[in-house]
């Protein structure tokens, strides 16, 4: 629609995209005193400078391609699924029924079966708003809102009443059987105290799998047709209600993601608030990876760098906290969200004139 | 006499937790009544908040905070504006993005200017809105029943109460009895009917953005300089959500949001009541319960299992003139 070439519109808007947040962040620690050099050297080092670190960042980076794929499938279908973090949640309380439930099972057996439990719970709690959208006309974006706090309060509720154990004073599970424990990646030369875990080949995995299933089979095109035009889905004969639950119960499922990595990868026992706002990183992160699987891939990368290093840049950089990043993920939903139209009739006329 | 002070307070309460709700509610109203989504209700009465607590802590005068705080919450109001209106952006989008700006704006400025961990410093009683008492209050008090209901209800609020619980009639009338209401609510309903009429939906439509701001500015003047005494991280809590719940559940009519905010804001103070009191049979009190009935709600009125929730039905679209 907007005349960009294509590696245009794909990599060099994101890229300008991301240095805009990331100029108007610096702005902000320049102007309140701080320095930018400093804090984004901080950044930089604390999320890349060691192999702990980069351990770190990709643990962070499976979350947020597990929530950052859920939102672009949803997206690719033209629904916006703000959801993520609610069923991330719920995910989490499958995982845990299964791995408590289960545990005389071994690992082999255990752990397919958690994170098929995972993936159940959070498709489950997807596909409500995707039926309630579909079947009774309200409205997705509203629905998986007051879905988040309908999880939280659920959660809250089972954790804090029937799943902490009598006599403990921290609301969270017992401990999981230590067959349910997804192994780390110390045979790849990371340091064992890196919580990254073989959630992150699952999460490239799932990658592949949603991008084979979107743009490799009739489901996925017929995905798009809707996501595109849902009157021209309509003429074709696509049965709209049916693809809106599948695709939310999908979303769902690939958010559950994020419990796997959480709970069976790291924790190992299931905490209040696990899910952390990764749910909201993974809008940042669809945006910012034009919807598609490898760019998510590469966004969640970046954004798992980016708090990664922001967690170091709080201990190193006095005055500058490790929100920042928070800040900079909104603006990059900003940017490449909502102001997607700012700097696009720019570049076309630079672009154009370059070109001939 | 018993169950006058078990109530009274509890209706107190519910008037001050209803608040916040209603002027965030009010301002969906007006934003979504022109046209324009606002999820983004969270991230300014956020910025509201903290921009009313830093410059009543760096001032000392509470209405100067209250003025940066309307002042802050505009100029996100501004970015989405700006977005929605002029770039035609994605409504839903821009407004996620504001509220998780906000969250981490806040923190870090908070961190940046008062280095206390995020928040700043407690303000003294001078700096905050405080309970004013009306007149009349003390020649009620010997009266039983009326008495203690006027000083507990009627009077004893902050001045921002009685601002939010005027602003309902007087929106009500700004909707419905004025030109710029209507010409407001047209450019919601069909604004191609607005621009025929030479009449500019862009300028409508910012305007209605600003007005939302405002008092979303206000609404988290209330609940850093007011309800609380200072601003901690995040302490806006989901409220601008349940605002827009309430909003939706008044049907986009003022009166209606005066009922729900204060269903919500009662629903809250009960649950703060029966915190950690035993129930036979169940044992604690779910209170969660209670905090999700808002949530609730909100869903089975959308779905259409109880009522219809209509949408203004332009909300969400973006203009485009035509030339």
């Amino acid at each position: 629609m907007s005349g960009l070439p294509r590696w245009a519109e794909l990599a060099l808007l994101p890229a300008l995209n991301l240095l805009l947040a990331l100029a108007l962040t610096a702005l902000l620690v320049l102007a309140t005193g701080g320095d930018p050099v400093a804090a984004l050297t901080a950044l930089a080092m604390g999320s890349l400078g060691s192999a702990d670190a980069i351990g770190y960042t990709l643990y962070y980076a499976t979350n947020m391609a597990f929530t950052g794929l859920a939102v672009a499938v949803a997206f690719q279908g033209g629904l916006f699924n703000i959801g993520a973090e609610g069923q991330a949640y719920l995910a989490g309380l499958g995982v845990t029924l299964a791995a408590l439930h289960l545990g005389f099972l071994p690992g082999l057996l255990l752990v397919p079966l958690a994170i098929a439990g995972g993936a159940a719970f959070g498709a489950l709690w997807a596909a409500i708003p995707g039926w309630l959208q579909a079947r009774r006309g309200s409205h997705i974006v509203i629905t998986t809102i007051m879905f988040n706090f309908l999880a939280a309060a659920l959660m809250v509720y089972l954790i804090v009443n029937l799943l902490t154990p009598p006599g403990s004073m921290a609301p969270e599970s017992r401990p999981f059987p230590a067959a349910s424990a997804l192994p780390g990646l110390a045979g790849f030369g990371f340091p064992s105290s890196a919580p990254v875990n073989l959630a992150l080949l699952l999460a490239v995995l799932a990658a592949l799998a949603v991008w084979l299933l979107v743009w490799r089979t009739p489901w996925g095109y017929a995905l798009r047709v809707m996501g595109q035009s849902p009157a021209v889905a309509t003429y074709a004969g696509i049965d709209q209600g049916r693809m809106i639950i599948l695709v939310m119960a999908l979303s769902g499922a690939l958010a559950g993601g994020v419990a796997v990595n959480e709970l069976l990868g790291a924790q190992h026992k299931l905490l209040l608030g696990f899910t952390g706002g990764y749910g909201f990183t993974g809008i940042a992160v669809a945006l910012m990876g034009r919807n598609h699987p490898a760019g998510v891939l590469l966004a969640a990368l970046l954004f798992g760098a980016l708090t990664q290093g922001g967690a170091e840049l709080a201990f190193e950089v006095p005055d500058v906290p490790s929100e920042i990043v928070v800040l900079i993920q909104g603006l990059v939903i900003l940017f490449t969200g909502a102001l997607g139209n700012m700097l696009r009739p720019a570049l076309a006329r630079m672009l154009g004139r370059a070109g001939g | 006499m018993v169950a006058l002070e078990l109530i009274l307070p509890i209706l107190a309460a519910t008037l001050r937790t209803a608040t916040p709700l209603l002027l965030g509610a009010l301002a969906g109203l007006f934003s979504e009544r022109a046209g324009i989504i606002d999820v983004g209700l969270e991230g300014k009465m956020l910025v509201g908040a903290f921009a009313a607590a830093a410059a009543a802590a760096v001032t000392g005068n509470v209405l100067l905070g209250l003025v940066a705080g309307i002042g802050g919450a505009c100029l996100l109001g501004l970015v989405h504006a700006y977005a929605c209106v002029t770039l035609r952006g994605s409504q839903v989008v821009s407004g996620m993005a504001i509220n998780i700006i906000a969250s981490g704006l806040t923190a870090t400025l908070a961190l940046a200017w008062f280095s206390q961990g995020g928040q700043t410093p407690p303000l003294p009683p001078g700096a905050r809105f405080l309970p004013v008492t009306l007149p009349g209050a003390a020649a009620l008090a010997g009266v039983p029943v009326l008495g203690p209901a006027y000083a507990a209800l009627v009077s004893g609020q902050t001045v921002l109460v009685y601002l939010a619980l005027i602003l309902v009639p007087f929106s009500a009338w700004v909707l419905y009895r004025t030109r710029f209401g209507l010409r407001l609510r047209a450019s919601g309903e069909h604004p191609a009917a607005v621009d025929t009429a030479g009449i500019s939906v862009a300028r409508l439509r910012y305007s209605a953005v600003m007005v939302a701001s405002v008092l979303c500015g206000i609404a988290g003047a209330y609940i850093a300089t007011a309800q609380g005494a200072g601003f901690v991280r995040d302490m806006v809590a989901g409220r601008g959500y349940i605002a827009l719940a309430a909003m939706i559940l008044g049907g986009w009519r003022p009166w209606p949001i005066l009922f729900t905010c204060l269903l919500f804001g009662l629903l809250d103070a009960v649950a703060i009541r029966l915190q950690g009191v035993a129930v036979p049979g169940i044992g604690a009190f779910p209170v969660q319960a209670l905090q999700a009935l808002p949530y609730l709600l909100t869903v089975v009125l959308l779905a259409g299992f109880v009522g219809r929730a209509i949408p203004p039905r332009a909300s969400g679209q973006p203009y485009v003139k035509e030339r």
